[in-house]
């Protein structure tokens, strides 16, 4: 009896959640797969009528923006976070003073949630009240900050906001790579008398690679799903400038009852989510067999 | 002896709990929930208390309705609808098309609505010939707001064409004043919109473009020409204006750092509410041009189940079109009572200015519903057309390709 609890207990124990993630993930996926290739609005209807939502999708302009800003905000956020995360790790690592303190200043942006963010970086970048004001008010009177309220730039402003929020954090992940490169090999190196950025470059950040390929999936990820730190920053405005996949599926199921182009857009962006994990777990798989 | 005791208590409670329900019932699905219109309801609630029902109340804030509709969708997929929801214009068709509404007409023809509602107000709360929704308020939407002080050292009257806007906000602009106090919002973009082609199309075209969506009429020159508008008023509009809430601009009006505001007739509310009088401290004015966008808040009715609960939406159909529900109501709200014979001594002048050009409209054919508030197009197209106008505001976009622009998405959203 023992013997067989002690044999099953693991997928007893397992099983409800294994049932609960096959129904409420991979069941709705199939289902709003299903519900993309029909022309519900109100409320799902089953008849499917084709491929007319992903047709009615590629000809909105309003989604060319949302993918447009999608692209520039994720290079963008996941570039300038690890390059500052990595550089504000580097610059922890060199056995300071107060480390414990200015570790934590750093990660708290991350405690945060990012309807705070949104909306502080809101008032900080907003012309009338923020920055522009304040620089202004000591006697730059050229001076302009006005991203937040220039369609051109509001993504870029939305960046910023993300960057803040995320870089502490990929710190933290990189400080956790770099202490945990063998000493041995950096003493050596510096034994034979090479410069310290070599000994950088050559052998700490090459050492780190899985932390590059996590802290990528993490900030990956979270650009994807992006939707409260717009809605709270600029609410997609101005006019629709700042829209990202997220906020347009949002509008269309909730807002506008077109339950069948919002669906198509939940397609669309799975895809996206697929084509960055999909290959990143198949070299996870692969190096295991290996 | 100690079983026949179980059996009278189970008895007796049998007879009370049939008794709590044997009067109306009714349980309301709506988004009022903020200071003013939080007590609009309260007026309807204690009402119905008062004619012996029992009211549940179902409050769902946030996003404008949203939250509610997200609420309403479960409720009714369930199969478990709430007896009466706060809906509007073509969204109580499209439920009506899902086959969960119901029918109403017996309390409508006896209470006499179609003498005392306006047709086209009618019209709305009208499913296939039968009356399956009740009407609340009328807001106007084209309004334009002035502060009268402003105006007046600026020596401007109340503009009458958009010409004579243009010139009294070039004016305003040479004195250092915003001419136009706006907020960056999609809807507030399209609010603006659609009183400058009331103004300048005429209600003929506005119908034409807006309820028939005719795609002549919305690549009309005309169309262009009222594009070419919103660029010009673009540029009375403060540089600050991205996503500024609608009564931080009506704030702006009341302090005297802007001139005017193109807003529906809440914005009345917050003057009020600051202690200025209309008149006085503020003007009131149809937007330039013939016409009248309405706004009509409504409860549907839906299906459901058990006499109690039919009687309930009966009786609050009735309390609702009742004169004393739509006279207290719209005190309160800031909007006038939907029907005609409503006696309006005590209301402000902007409400008695917009009641005489709501009946006046009725006759000439002119009352018409608000696009850009969901009256008179489903989500989809109305959407449809918000893109583009909030995208040919907010960017340097032409006049040309903002009207190609606006066929396409229309053609693409149906």
């Amino acid at each position: 009896m023992t013997e067989w609890l002690e044999r099953h207990m693991p997928k007893m124990v397992l099983a409800p959640s294994f049932v609960a993630i096959l129904i409420f993930v991979y069941g709705f996926i199939f289902w709003t797969a299903w519900v993309s290739f029909t022309r519900s609005k109100l409320l799902p209807k089953y008849e499917i009528k084709g491929l007319i939502q992903y047709e009615r999708l590629f000809a909105s302009p309003r989604w060319d923006t949302a993918m447009d800003n999608l692209f520039i905000f994720g290079v963008l956020f996941i570039v300038i976070s690890m390059v500052l995360g990595l550089l504000l790790a580097i610059l922890l690592d060199q056995k300071i003073r107060a480390e414990g303190a200015l570790r934590t200043i750093y990660l708290y942006p991350m405690a945060l949630s990012m309807i705070v963010t949104g909306t502080a970086w809101k008032w900080i970048m907003n012309p009338g009240l923020g920055i522009e004001a304040t620089v202004r008010g000591w006697g730059f009177e050229n001076f302009a900050f006005d991203w937040v309220v220039n369609p051109d730039r509001a993504i870029y402003a939305v960046v910023i906001a993300a960057v803040w929020q995320a870089s502490g954090f990929v710190m933290a992940l990189f400080l956790a790579g770099l202490r945990g490169v063998d000493e041995e090999i950096i003493k050596a190196a510096q034994v034979d008398g090479i410069p310290t950025w070599r000994i950088y470059s050559a052998i700490i950040i090459p050492s780190m690679a899985p932390i590059f390929l996590s802290a990528f999936i993490v900030l990956a990820h979270l650009a994807i799903k992006s939707f409260d730190l717009v809605i709270a920053l600029t609410g997609g405005g101005p006019g629709y400038a700042t829209d990202l996949p997220a906020t347009y599926m949002y509008a269309m199921a909730f807002s506008r009852g077109d339950i069948g182009q919002a669906a198509s857009s939940a397609m669309v962006m799975m895809g996206v989510v697929f084509a960055i994990v999909v290959p990143y777990l198949y070299s996870e798989l692969r190096a295991k067999h290996d | 002896m100690k079983k026949s005791v179980f059996a009278t208590a189970a008895v007796a409670s049998i007879v009370a709990s049939n008794m709590a329900v044997a009067g109306p019932e009714a349980e309301v699905l709506h988004w009022w929930t903020s200071g003013g219109e939080a007590k609009s309801v309260a007026v309807l609630q204690s009402e119905f208390a008062d004619n012996g029902g029992t009211w549940t109340d179902m409050p769902v804030a946030g996003g404008g309705g949203d939250a509610a509709m997200t609420a309403l969708r479960a409720r009714v997929l369930s199969g478990n609808a709430p007896t009466a929801v706060q809906l509007k214009g073509p969204a109580i068709q499209e439920w009506y098309e899902e086959g969960v509404l119901a029918d109403i007409s017996s309390v409508a023809e006896a209470e006499g609505w179609a003498d005392v509602l306006p047709a086209s107000i009618a019209g709305h709360m009208k499913c296939e010939g039968t009356w399956c929704a009740a009407p609340v308020n009328v807001h106007r939407i084209d309004w334009i707001w002035a502060n009268a002080d402003v105006l007046k050292s600026n020596d401007i009257a109340m503009p009458t064409t958009w010409a004579e806007f243009n010139a009294a906000a070039d004016k305003l602009m040479a004195a250092g004043i915003i001419p136009l106090a706006h907020g960056g919002q999609a809807w507030q973009d399209a609010t603006v919109f659609e009183a400058v082609a009331l103004g300048i199309g005429g209600p003929e075209f506005f119908k034409k473009a807006f309820v028939e969506l005719d795609m002549d009429t919305l690549k009309s020159d005309t169309m262009v020409e009222i594009f070419d508008q919103m660029r010009t008023l673009r540029g009375y509009v403060d540089s600050n204006f991205a996503g500024r809430d609608w009564n931080l601009a009506t704030a702006m009006v009341m302090n005297g750092e802007a001139a005017f505001q193109i807003m529906g007739d809440w914005a009345k509310g917050e003057f009020i509410a600051a202690g200025k009088v209309p008149g006085q401290d503020f003007l009131c004015a149809s937007t330039p041009g013939e016409g009248y966008l309405y706004n009509v808040d409504s409860f549907a009715m839906f299906n459901v189940d058990g006499d109690d609960k039919k009687a309930g939406q009966d009786l609050l159909a009735k309390l609702i079109v009742g004169q004393n529900f739509q006279k207290v109501f719209n005190l309160n709200k800031g909007s006038i009572p939907a029907r005609v014979d409503v006696a309006l001594d005590e209301f402000d002048s902007c409400a008695h200015t917009s009641a005489k050009d709501m009946n006046a409209s009725n006759e000439a054919g002119s009352l018409l519903p608000s696009y850009a508030h969901g009256m008179a197009l489903r989500g989809a197209q109305a959407g449809a057309i918000t893109d583009v106008v909030t995208a040919h505001f907010n960017s340097d976009m032409s006049s040309a390709d903002a009207v190609e622009m606006l066929a396409n998405s229309v053609a693409n959203s149906l």
